[in-house]
């Protein structure tokens, strides 16, 4: 969707907050914020690119006024209302309805398990239509639902420099269309052909496209 | 459900009668789904304890250090960063697919989420926020000079500029040069010099 997370090459959003070697967390509640988004019972039929398509659903008045980790709290607070565990009334006044408790299945800490390893490779018959070295062009792509394809790199001429093997496809696993495993490549643009001639000519950016948004040039 | 998220925009409910202090929001979501059962408290405790502490930089630093003392090692790497990352046991949490790209006297290498906040959690451990801000995520691609000079990083003449904006379940990491006066440091000494930042590309390394 052509939404205001989609904000590659945009003007005006000020200078960077920089610091050398910030840390990640600014305040406890952030932390807080961290664990339950992971250790919350997620719906059955959850993606990680359905997560991604329900942040950038957020009215975009809020996207950019909240904080990164409130912008989680509403994906959370949404995603167990629209999933049926909690209801708005619960939410808003902070207490569990009467006989309500369902679920005795809340992960336990032994579950968390930062080194494995979740793979998005699948293995696919068809054959890549690219190759290394190939030039191709994005299309020109506008859909309603959720794309990794940013606006900024829509319709432009790049270079094939790797292919990943195939893929799932966030345009269909986003919503519930199943995974639609699809050859990703790695395509390098000119900072020239993104953003005209007064682009560093030395420079590029490389990005991962799958293969239905792309076309030979 | 697919009809329903079709049109998520419109289904998200009101919640403007929340507290305005996050903190609050946090508290009063946190203790509704420990009272429904949805989320145990320690569950949330081991994800931040795990997550802040466990994995982090210094993951990604042992990577880039072995890279500097062993050639087959660093060959193997830029090849195909993830079986090699993986023999190191430190694939896992959003860097499940790895690309290693190496800085050099003629190339700088620097990495960004333009659409969302993707890092190579098990590498770097939690991204700083600059990393998520708007103001990085609009003006990498476009001005990744000025970017770098705002993050004090001088660059040569003739060096060429290679952003990498993560829009798939594959992470880049920077392997920064290896400052001189390092000759005589070991992997542990090595690994202890590189910071997070340089394995993002916002810094260079000095001895």
């Amino acid at each position: 969707m052509d939404g205001v997370h989609d904000m590659g090459g945009m003007h005006g959003f000020g200078p960077i907050p920089y610091e050398v070697n910030q840390e990640p967390f600014h305040d406890d509640w952030e932390r807080r914020v961290w664990g339950l988004m992971f250790a919350t019972t997620p719906p059955e039929d959850g993606t990680l690119d359905g997560v991604r398509h329900n942040l950038e659903n957020m009215p975009p008045h809020l996207y950019l006024s909240y904080r990164y980790f409130e912008r989680w709290l509403y994906h959370l607070t949404t995603t167990v209302i629209a999933s049926g565990a909690v209801t708005l009334d619960e939410v808003l006044s902070g207490k569990a309805a009467p006989n309500s408790l369902t679920r005795t299945d809340a992960a336990g800490p032994e579950s968390v398990a930062p080194y494995s390893v979740t793979q998005y490779r699948r293995e696919v018959d068809a054959a890549p239509r690219f190759s290394v070295g190939d030039k191709v062009r994005t299309k020109n792509l506008h859909p309603r639902g959720h794309t990794r394809l940013p606006r900024y790199a829509r319709d432009k001429i790049g270079e094939v420099i790797l292919h990943h093997g195939a893929h799932v496809l966030p345009d269909t696993n986003a919503h519930h269309k199943g995974e639609c495993p699809t050859h990703l490549y790695c395509i390098k643009f000119s900072a020239r052909e993104l953003w005209g001639s007064e682009a560093d000519p030395r420079d590029s950016t490389s990005l991962d496209v799958w293969e239905c948004h792309l076309e030979r040039a | 459900m697919a009809e329903k998220s079709k049109h998520a925009a419109h289904d998200h409910p009101d919640l403007s009668h929340l507290p305005s202090d996050a903190a609050l929001r946090v508290r009063a979501l946190e203790s509704l789904l420990i009272e429904k059962r949805l989320v145990r408290p320690e569950t949330i405790d081991e994800y931040v304890e795990k997550f802040e502490h466990e994995v982090g930089p210094h993951n990604g630093a042992r990577v880039v250090a072995r890279s500097w003392i062993d050639p087959e090692f660093r060959t193997r790497l830029l090849e195909d960063a993830t079986s090699t990352i993986e023999e190191m046991g430190v694939l896992g949490a959003q860097a499940s697919d790895v690309v290693a790209v190496e800085n050099s006297e003629s190339v700088h290498n620097l990495v960004v989420c333009t659409l969302c906040s993707c890092y190579p959690w098990t590498l770097l451990g939690i991204p700083p926020s600059w990393y998520k801000s708007y103001a990085y995520r609009s003006r990498v691609v476009r001005e990744p000079r000025a970017v770098l000079q705002d993050f004090g990083v001088e660059l040569n003449e003739n060096v060429e500029v290679r952003v990498w904006d993560s829009t798939a379940e594959v992470r880049y990491l920077v392997v920064p040069e290896r400052p001189t006066g390092t000759e005589k440091m070991n992997e542990q000494e090595l690994a202890a010099i590189v910071s997070r930042d340089s394995m993002i590309g916002a810094a260079r390394l000095e001895a």
